[in-house]
């Protein structure tokens, strides 16, 4: 039995959630982008212009978002698992956070050609 | 009364199942998919480049060692994919039987391998 002083602290059940959420999310977006380049008319001319469209850039950036919380809660994960010092694990978890929204903001710039 | 079980705590002895290697797979290949996402931000922003940058895009990745590298990168996407899915499955508590989780991890191992392959052949 796991006797543990229940302080009204979430357990992980959230980030699980989202883990999966996103999953599913960028599972589908991949699923429609295959599909797209199965039937794709005219190779490079239909690729572009498909990314004209607004709403697939704006599918595109969400399914980032998505990818964004999915590789937080899973690289966090592995921190938890393997490092144990606080201090390193906050450096690292820091430098993760750093690392994933610059990536984010860089799909921001490539997503919708700034 | 005491149970004679086997004990294989002898490093030479225990083997880490099919569905332990597809889990820590799963793990190495997310690790790697994370360290390549600005590499996988910089492919679409070649594929969709103006005429003048695609060519000089299409010379970076026609290279031979960086087209093996991306071929390493979309085996990590195919079987992080995969086993995800086949998570996905154990945890609405499909699949949970021995047998049946032993078969569906094999089946993650190679079709992602058999894809990757394919793929990496109509690439290269």
């Amino acid at each position: 039995m796991v006797n543990r002083i229940v302080v009204g602290a979430h357990y992980g059940l959230r980030d699980w959630l989202v883990q999966r959420a996103t999953a599913v999310i960028m599972l589908a977006y991949t699923l429609a982008l295959v599909l797209f380049l199965l039937v794709m008319p005219s190779g490079f001319a239909g690729w572009k212009a498909l990314f004209a469209c607004s709403w697939v850039r704006l599918l595109t950036q969400v399914t980032l978002l998505a990818l964004l919380l999915h590789a937080w809660v899973g690289v966090r994960d592995i921190w938890m698992d393997y490092v144990k010092p606080v201090g390193v694990r906050l450096v690292l978890h820091v430098l993760t956070i750093l690392w994933l929204v610059s990536c984010f903001i860089y799909s921001v710039k490539v997503v919708w050609g700034l | 009364m005491q149970k004679q079980r086997p004990k294989h705590l002898d490093l030479a002895k225990i083997r880490l199942p099919v569905p332990g290697i597809v889990s820590i797979l799963h793990r190495v290949s997310g690790v790697a998919l994370f360290l390549f996402l600005p590499v996988l931000i910089y492919l679409l922003q070649g594929s969709l480049s103006s005429a003048e940058s695609f060519d000089a895009f299409r010379s970076v990745i026609a290279h031979p060692l960086v087209k093996l590298v991306l071929i390493g990168v979309l085996w990590a996407f195919l079987h992080h994919a995969m086993a995800g899915i086949r998570f996905l499955f154990l945890d609405m508590h499909k699949g949970l039987e021995l047998a049946t989780a032993r078969a569906t991890a094999k089946t993650v191992l190679v079709v992602s391998l058999v894809l990757t392959l394919i793929l990496g052949v109509a690439v290269w």
